[in-house]
């Protein structure tokens, strides 16, 4: 556990810190059931952290707002109102009266503390408490510069997330996406990032060159795209630290539909030349590419297992657009969906146990999951246009985008949207214009780029 | 609600006056474009410049359109092209791009590649009609530069279409 954080954390230069507070006996029971569709949302409180520093100002404040917000947009956790709560955060940083707690009907109670250090770093504590067994969940502690308070909170979200409902966490991550503007026939395309919850929003590009498509590096501050600079449509890779952007190879035709491979050094994309479109890997090490389908049909999308081993892509070499699994080396071609309509944008879930895509059938597009057999296969949204389903790093809950009909004058509205792999609790996500093609990131490593 | 069929019949005016082309265009099209001060047949007159988009559009039309899902060139669509192929063999000097699209009713990726098929299919066929294949090029734009505004029938079908594109 304290392994996994601090390589995690390794380059926040974040201490990290196991903190006992009661010796307990008891296991504690405090779980939330997400193994049915529906999930009664656990109620939780959020204390306020307790500053122990003047200096600190308004951080103990701002670190329970967005721990209560993030908690609160999966759909499994009910934040109890704060004008409700008795006990205060420095009492409580003394030890929760449980009382008090349980009668607000919390479940479970975070606490936390901040202080700031000699040295200017920051340092913050925090607890997870199961109000009815009275006994501590989690201790952790953190040091780092004040400016990563915001990281912390996601955090401390995750470690919440974590161990109340035994799933991995999601919060310290970042969406990338395009973000439009302007009339259907004019529509102005820009890379942009930003956390999971909407903040630290920025662009990338400028809008003047129309791009699509981007994807992150599973190991790396890099993001693969599809650009349309100098009239030559090609697959871009994007450094997010340096900003620097190259081409990904030179090629006879135009190269799309990037992905990058489980370990980081392949990237995967379509190639289209001479009105055929096949699948190829470029080995990011060696330059080198290998041609994976040779086949007269369109075969394209292409997202790989998290093993590596397989690879899930998007082919209407049957007629119709249907999605099929192939091996790495572009062997043993399987066709796994067999339902009515087409199938599209086949997407492996880093958890290795679904692949969810886009679906359209009579009219409708759809978000559906079905298992890497094909079995298994339901619809978690539909609407005129959701497209591009991508997963959150713990293969809980996935984001696409959702697009309305455009007006007789060409104004669309396009957002995105976060929903739970059981088809609840879909939500937008606040994008300052039209948004499309998100792509999740990783659980993150290193500091923020910005 | 008036004003909004308005506007797409004045759409669909406007559409038929600058792309109607002669094979496909019904009598009524002919009329309109003849409203619109062009000719109402093929080898009609134009007030263009010889060998310029321009020209190619008012004489012949700029583009052709695709069934749903499909790259082949229809045969109601076939006479464009081979007027293409004859006014490029006119206009030595002439370099075209075919650029191939898709409607919204697909997928970003797979029209891109759906595009990319269209293009090359018109394409292929301007070089069967004799047209040099180093004057042509091609490029797909998917999904992403519908012509015709609106989330409809008429704007679909308007939408899958290689558009003849002079350098």
């Amino acid at each position: 556990m304290q392994k996994y954080l601090a390589t995690r954390l390794g380059l926040l230069a974040l201490l990290l810190v196991g903190l006992t507070f009661f010796t307990q006996s008891a296991r504690a029971q405090l779980t939330v059931d997400i193994t049915r569709g529906f999930v009664e949302p656990l109620p939780i409180a959020i204390s306020n952290f307790h500053a122990l520093d003047g200096e600190a100002g308004s951080a103990g404040r701002d670190i329970a707002g967005v721990i209560t917000a993030n908690l609160r947009s999966s759909g499994l956790f009910e934040p109890v109102d704060p004008r409700a709560f008795i006990q205060e955060p420095a009492s409580l940083h003394a030890g929760p009266r449980f009382a008090d707690w349980r009668l607000l009907n919390a479940e479970a109670l975070v606490s936390g503390s901040i202080d700031l250090q000699a040295d200017g770093r920051m340092r913050v504590e925090f607890r997870l408490w199961d109000v009815l067994a009275e006994e501590q969940l989690v201790g952790l502690a953190y040091t780092t510069t004040p400016s990563n308070w915001r990281r912390i909170a996601h955090i401390i979200s995750d470690e919440v997330y974590e161990r109340l409902t035994g799933e991995g966490g999601y919060f310290d991550t970042r969406i990338v996406y395009v973000a439009e503007s302007g009339p259907q026939n004019r529509r102005v395309k820009r890379l942009a990032i930003m956390d999971q919850d909407g903040e630290n929003h920025r662009y990338l590009t400028d809008g003047s060159t129309m791009v699509l498509t981007p994807r992150f590096s599973p190991t790396r501050q890099e993001i693969t795209f599809m650009s349309y600079e100098g009239d030559r449509p090609r697959v871009y890779l994007f450094n997010l630290n340096t900003g620097q952007r190259e081409v990904l190879g030179e090629f006879p035709g135009m190269t799309f539909a990037p992905n990058f491979s489980p370990d980081g050094n392949q990237v995967i994309f379509s190639m289209a030349a001479g009105g055929n479109t096949d699948i190829y890997t470029l080995d990011l090490r060696t330059r080198s590419t290998q041609r994976l389908t040779n086949h007269p049909s369109i075969d394209t999308s292409p997202s790989y297992a998290p093993d590596g081993r397989r690879i899930v892509f998007n082919s209407d070499r049957g007629g119709g657009q249907q999605l099929y699994v192939m091996d790495a080396q572009g062997g043993s071609v399987q066709r796994i969906s067999f339902g009515e309509g087409r199938y599209a944008t086949p997407v492996w879930s880093p958890r290795g146990d679904l692949i969810a895509f886009t679906r359209m059938h009579q009219g409708n597009f759809y978000v559906g999951v079905m298992r890497p057999d094909g079995s298994g296969e339901r619809m978690i949204s539909r609407g005129y246009l959701v497209e591009g389903p991508t997963w959150a790093p713990n293969g809980r809950v996935l984001s696409f985008f959702r697009q309305e009909p455009a007006d007789s004058s060409g104004q669309v509205r396009s957002r995105l949207v976060s929903v739970d792999v059981t088809g609840f609790n879909e939500r937008e996500l606040p994008t300052p214009m039209d948004a499309s093609d998100p792509a999740w990131s990783p659980l993150q490593t290193l500091p923020g780029a910005s | 609600m008036k004003f909004k069929f308005l506007t797409i019949a004045a759409a669909a005016l406007l559409l038929a006056a600058c792309s109607t082309t002669p094979r496909e265009g019904a009598d009524a099209d002919g009329s309109s474009t003849a409203g619109a001060g062009t000719g109402t047949s093929q080898g009609n007159l134009s007030s263009a410049a010889p060998g310029t988009q321009e020209e190619l559009r008012q004489t012949i039309g700029d583009r052709i359109f695709f069934d749903l899902d499909s790259y082949s060139v229809r045969p109601d669509q076939r006479r464009t092209v081979e007027q293409v192929a004859q006014w490029m063999n006119r206009h030595q000097n002439v370099q075209l791009t075919v650029e191939g699209h898709a409607d919204e009713r697909g997928t970003r990726e797979y029209n891109l590649a759906l595009g990319d098929r269209r293009a090359n299919s018109v394409r292929d066929m301007l070089v069967s009609f004799g047209v040099p294949a180093s004057r042509v090029t091609s490029i797909s734009y998917g999904k992403e530069r519908p012509e015709v505004l609106g989330s409809n029938e008429y704007a679909w079908q308007q939408n899958r279409r290689a558009v003849f594109v002079v350098r």
